[in-house]
């Protein structure tokens, strides 16, 4: 099958790096799946699952914020914060979802809802990786 | 000519100074090690922001933003980036005196990172608005975005209508250049020289990749899923947080640097200092020891 070069940067390490058959990631406007061929485009990412599909197998990683740059050929995931499964607490996931939607129900005028709903949206990526 | 007792507390003191400028020199070199890394391994990221945020510029030119033209008549906000403790040479007085040289009290308010800097603005009459000194002992992303949240509520607000970021560019171990970048309002052909040769000499290996994919960034005529205005709001913010994450590993690397250098070259005065004492000592002993004789002999001629 066609593949094409998956690179995912983050400010402090080469998250990853290979050929991949497929990616799927959350974006401001929905959620996309991009294969080989795809015209170039940018995208800005919202707190959501990044699915990797290679040859044999599928890689998945919780992606919280960043841009993507979408190439024929490649794809370049620039990321703010990204985790694989295994570098995710459970437990801190769970806690920070519960305080986000606490936010959210009683909220106040004072209270950022944009970000308190990016924390539940993160929270909420962290845990569905993690299952 | 000073006692021996004299020269030999002397030499002691230096001795042991010595071995605390060559201790700091150790752990400098350890630090700087590891600022470096992580100096170079955020690089892939720079550039690949770099390119992005190039291509959506020429996308956008001749559109009215605030984080282009620029806001109202505000104060300009530099961020400095020194050290919290001294003992590094130049390092801190030369991003200071780059600071003072450029920009005058009244229209400039300071966003303090590193308490030298800080300190010594203070001293000389600059505002400062924010200190944010704790973030050089650990330099990390999220303190970065912070940062960049409250200098761009700020820029909203009309408060200030310009950014700076003094930081110290890490050239190599033995060259660190104190350099000022506009971070906003972005001015398309501007182009940060320190960034581009940093790309350039670290990229090394991985040129020949980057450099294809130079081409294609140029060639293929970039898509926003937003418009031009959302795609700035949203990816503006991220470039100005990278820049200023990328001038805190410099800046920390080049602390470390400096201070390696300062400890490196007070241990070789330590050691010239050592020698010269030494040597005095030894003709001051090698004198008293000749008096000493000449009294005994002396004493036996009287006697007999």
């Amino acid at each position: 099958m066609e593949q094409f070069k998956l690179r995912i940067i983050t400010p402090d390490r080469v998250f990853y790096e290979g050929d991949a058959n497929m990616v799927e990631l959350n974006t401001t406007e929905g959620e996309i799946g991009v294969l080989p061929g795809h015209i170039p485009m940018t995208v800005v990412i919202k707190p959501g699952i990044l699915t990797i599909t290679e040859e044999n197998e599928t890689k998945e990683a919780a992606l919280h914020a960043g841009f993507v740059e979408i190439l024929q050929d490649s794809v370049t995931v620039l990321a703010e914060i990204i985790e694989w499964p295994t570098e995710i607490d459970a437990e801190r996931a769970e806690a920070a979802l519960h305080r986000a939607e606490e936010r959210i129900k009683n909220h106040t005028p004072e209270t950022d809802m944009a970000r308190a709903e990016t924390a539940l949206l993160r929270a909420m990526a962290r845990i569905s990786v993690l299952k | 000519m000073a006692s021996m007792r004299d020269i030999k507390r002397r030499k002691g003191s230096i001795q042991s100074t010595q071995q605390i400028t060559k201790a700091m020199k150790l752990v400098s070199t350890v630090k700087l090690q590891r600022a470096r890394q992580n100096a170079e391994k955020s690089v892939s990221y720079f550039s690949c922001m770099y390119e992005t945020v190039t291509s959506i510029l020429g996308m956008t030119m001749g559109m009215k933003h605030p984080y282009l033209d620029g806001g109202s008549a505000g104060k300009k906000a530099v961020i400095v980036m020194t050290s919290n403790r001294g003992l590094a040479g130049g390092y801190n007085s030369n991003i200071v005196k780059l600071v003072t040289g450029s920009f005058s009290k009244e229209d400039t308010v300071i966003y303090a990172v590193g308490k030298k800097g800080r300190d010594a603005l203070a001293r000389q009459g600059y505002e400062i608005a924010v200190d944010a000194s704790e973030i050089v002992e650990e330099p990390a992303y999220a303190d970065a975005m912070c940062l960049t949240r409250r200098l761009l509520e700020a820029f909203e607000k009309g408060e200030i209508s310009e950014i700076y970021l003094a930081y110290t560019y890490f050239k190599n171990t033995v060259s660190h250049i104190p350099t000022l970048t506009k971070l906003l309002p972005v001015a398309l052909q501007e182009k940060e020289p320190a960034e581009d040769t940093e790309r350039e000499e670290v990229r090394g290996a991985q040129a020949e990749k980057e450099g294809q994919n130079d081409g294609e960034v140029r060639k293929a005529p970039m898509n926003f899923e937003m418009d031009d205005e959302d795609a700035l709001n949203l990816i503006i913010p991220k470039y100005v947080t990278s820049l200023i994450y990328g001038g805190l590993v410099e800046s920390v690397a080049s602390e470390n640097g400096a201070r390696m250098q300062a400890m490196d070259s007070a241990t070789s005065n330590a050691e010239e200092m050592i020698e010269d004492l030494t040597l005095m000592y030894n003709r001051a002993r090698q004198g008293s020891i000749t008096q000493e004789l000449t009294e005994i002999i002396a004493g036996a001629g009287a006697i007999s």
